[in-house]
């Protein structure tokens, strides 16, 4: 599908520094310095480029992402063509009330006791991986053995999507994130998405099954139609694996870069949860977030009128020099005392799953470090494969030796 | 201290019954805030204090008392 495809672009708001991606390009730095809030072009294959106000400091990203003022500006439209953003169903098109009717419906399923319980479950799913690492011998990689299967697995499991199904629906997410690519072939992959899960809906219908899905139909099957329970199950699916994935696999790369950072992974349980949340400030798949004006509002006394789109660097933000906060934003430190992030967003959209997904990383990683004591990469620090163009941050393979 | 929530901006995001289990809970059919303890031990108050900055809603509301220092 490489015709379909424009010139790569790279998008200034989300660059990361060409020789270590981890880092916030240098010119997201001087934006975050300046004392104005710069407006910057966005490049989007279903919205075409825009212009939109670069908000990258964390106290400017947290105030603005928690007011109402600002939304999400994708609302349905039937009369324009379907993408992703443009689908009933998906959070990421709603706001205020009609939000938290939908996202209400969903909560339960994410809630700690709901995660906690389903620690056994990941484990297994993680053993049943490392199994297959081990079998692959030498030079397995990580990110198809390990990174993408295990949120894969986990998702497939909790909505009830049949695992044998995932290259198709992997393929398909990705191409939904790919910023290099143009409006058919997203409006085409969304009818190709909606024709799968419109499928599995009607099977819940016919017989709602024991998972989300199942679940949601038979609850809140009489107040939801067809399409947004569609549009339900795809965003489920979708941000259910690609964004853990690339978590695993960006964060099982830092730590095979930094011997010291994971032992305390690997061998002390009582330091892990806290390590997670370095490890997600610091890796920040999910790079940037938009939003738009539907009022007139300021931050630090600059306008914004209604009507103007935002577009926040949650990169920068997480990196941000702060006075409240000891130590260098740019060091890795898995022990640090707390220094909280904007990875999942704030607001009444923070990420629906980000529970889930902190379970799955606490489950995986020691698991990893700790079935390959002397794991390493098995090409230079250099040549790590690092996915930088896409919406999501993350690593396109990751060979290992031990 | 004295806790107050706001239900209908709750998000169920769960960082208060993380950050404070003696004084949060969540709803099991919603994930929606249940206060616990609308005056908690001055042992709960940084814990407490934790959650309601965690909260991505701003769901949760304090009032401290004025210390004389």
């Amino acid at each position: 599908m490489t015709e379909a495809h424009t010139e790569p672009k790279s998008l200034p708001i989300a660059a990361r520094e060409p020789q270590c991606p981890y880092q916030p390009a240098a010119e997201l730095r001087a934006l975050q310095k300046e004392a104005e809030l710069p407006r910057v072009k966005v490049p989007s294959p279903l919205l075409g480029e825009f212009d939109a106000v670069a908000i990258t400091r964390y106290e400017d990203v947290k105030d603005a992402l928690g007011d109402s003022r600002l939304q999400m500006g994708f609302e349905f439209d039937p009369d324009k063509p379907r993408t992703m953003l443009n689908q009933p169903g998906n959070l990421l098109n709603y706001n205020g009330e009609g939000h938290s009717r939908l996202r209400r419906m969903l909560t339960g399923f994410f809630t700690i006791k709901r995660i906690r319980a389903l620690r056994p479950m990941i484990e297994q799913v993680v053993a049943d991986r490392l199994d297959e690492v081990e079998a692959a011998g030498q030079g397995a990689d990580l990110v198809r053995l390990f990174s993408t299967p295990i949120p894969t697995q986990v998702i497939c499991e909790l909505l009830g999507v049949p695992y044998a199904d995932r290259a198709d629906f992997q393929r398909r997410a990705k191409v939904g994130l790919d910023v290099n690519t143009t409006l058919e072939v997203q409006v085409q992959n969304l009818k190709d998405m909606d024709e799968y899960m419109s499928g599995l809906v009607a099977a819940h219908r016919r017989s709602p099954g024991e998972n989300m899905l199942g679940q949601v139909v038979r609850d809140f099957g009489h107040e939801l139609d067809d399409d947004e329970l569609t549009g339900i199950g795809n965003m489920l699916l979708i941000a259910g694996h690609e964004t853990t994935a690339s978590m695993l696999s960006a964060s099982a790369a830092l730590l095979l870069q930094n011997p010291e950072q994971l032992a305390v992974v690997r061998d002390e349980p009582e330091a892990v949860d806290r390590a997670i949340e370095e490890l997600l400030r610091y890796v920040c798949p999910a790079t940037i977030m938009p939003r738009e004006a539907a009022e007139d509002f300021a931050v630090r006394d600059q306008e914004i009128r209604k009507g103007e789109r935002v577009v926040f660097s949650i990169l920068a933000a997480n990196r941000d020099e702060r006075d409240d906060v000891e130590g260098d934003p740019d060091t890795l430190d898995v022990r640090r005392p707390q220094r909280p992030h904007v990875t999942f967003g704030h607001g009444a959209h923070q990420c629906l799953g980000q529970q889930l997904a902190r379970m799955e990383l606490r489950v995986a990683l020691p698991a990893l470090f700790q079935r390959f004591p002397t794991l390493t990469l098995a090409v230079p620090d250099d040549e790590v494969d690092y996915r930088t163009t896409a919406l999501v941050f993350g690593v396109n393979a990751l060979p290992v030796t031990w | 201290m004295k806790v107050e929530i706001e239900e209908f901006k709750c998000v169920g995001a769960g960082h208060c019954v993380v950050a404070a289990p003696e004084v949060f809970d969540q709803r099991d059919d919603d994930g929606v805030v249940i206060l616990l303890d609308a005056d908690p031990p001055e042992h709960e108050h940084e814990n407490t204090r934790e959650a309601a900055q965690l909260c991505p809603a701003a769901a949760i509301l304090l009032l401290e008392k004025a210390t004389s220092t």
